[in-house]
């Protein structure tokens, strides 16, 4: 092997890990530590707050361009997560909340794409728990309020046409998979994907950075890994945004099917 | 060698899910190739059962970390 393209015994290429997303809080009151995600789930409020009220702030009946970007986003979310999913009867109370999730996580999420920012605040399993957490609290309440507990519960487990004798499987399974593993993957699917996008591009960047600082010939690989890199970031934004349609969505599909009757 | 077993579980743990995912996207394109007007109808339930399927997947991730 020429010598030029030979990596260094020593001290070679570490991985970034997963301690490495956990970056050191700001400041400490007590036991409470405020870090980065905190201060970017602040920001998100303000932005998403401010730039609706900017939207909004003359009404028109022939819209400004950016009272028609507000409209049309918030048209996208009442009409195709909450019109066509919950119903043309029942949706309008659902309005606000699926709102919310949607740009909520939407603009948490691209922060892992914006330089300087460049960390999605759902990467933090702790978030994503609140957020699946509304919405389980939202559905199985609906649900009960709508059918009784005794019927919620019916509806959750006991799903219709099969012989009374599988009854005796299907209920805890369908328990499982229902009440208990639902939620739990609601929220993991937003962690699990922000994380994972995360880390690929730490790990991306990282081995960019490792083989340009190598002083040989090796360092032109680094081009590779600078394409992979890209790569993965435009990837990733996509991933961002499908995921906050994904996770507004199954809250619709968990609101529909709580409502609705019979079966 | 040395490395982490985990890795490889999460590995096999995405077989299922890929493939699961993969017969859900084909058949959806399959329908929506057949009856181009089925697509608004169809979009939402291609969602729902990509996330469902992928629930396996994801929970395999996170055993992988846990593990």
């Amino acid at each position: 092997m020429n010598a030029a393209l030979r990596l260094p015994a020593t001290g070679g290429f570490t991985a970034p890990t997963v301690d490495e997303m956990h970056l050191p809080p700001f400041f400490e009151l007590g036991t409470f530590e405020f870090g980065k995600q905190m201060l970017l789930i602040l920001l998100s409020v303000v932005l998403i707050a401010g730039f609706f009220m900017w939207a909004i702030r003359r009404h028109a009946l022939v819209p400004s361009k950016a009272q028609y970007l507000g409209e049309a986003g918030y048209g996208f979310v009442r009409n195709h997560l909450g019109r066509d999913i919950i119903g043309e009867k029942e949706f309008r109370p659902y309005i606000p909340l699926l709102f919310t999730f949607f740009f909520f996580i939407l603009v948490n999420n691209l922060f892992g794409s914006i330089p300087v920012l460049q960390l999605p605040t759902l990467s933090h399993a702790g978030s994503a728990y609140v957020l699946a957490g509304i919405a389980y609290v939202t559905w199985v309440f609906m649900g009960i309020k709508r059918h009784g507990l005794g019927g919620f519960m019916g509806k959750m487990t006991m799903p219709p046409d099969v012989p009374k004798l599988l009854y005796i499987f299907l209920i805890p399974i369908e328990f499982l998979s229902n009440l208990i593993i639902r939620p739990v993957t609601h929220a993991l699917r937003v962690f699990a994907t922000m994380f994972a996008g995360h880390l690929a591009l730490m790990v991306a960047a990282s081995m960019t950075g490792y083989l340009i600082s190598q002083a040989s010939l090796i360092s032109v690989v680094s081009v590779g890994s600078a394409v992979l890199g890209i790569f993965i970031y435009f990837l990733e934004i996509l991933i961002q945004v499908l995921q906050a349609y994904i996770f507004t969505l199954l809250f619709a599909v968990y609101v529909q099917g709580a409502l609705q009757e019979g079966h | 060698m040395t490395g982490s077993l985990s890795a490889i579980g999460y590995g096999l743990a995405a077989i299922g899910g890929g493939i699961g995912v993969g017969l859900i996207f084909a058949a959806y394109m399959q329908s929506v190739a057949r009856q181009p007007e089925s697509q608004r109808v169809l979009q939402p339930m291609l969602f729902f059962g990509f996330a469902v399927v992928e629930a396996l997947a994801i929970l395999g991730f996170v055993l992988a970390f846990i593990a």
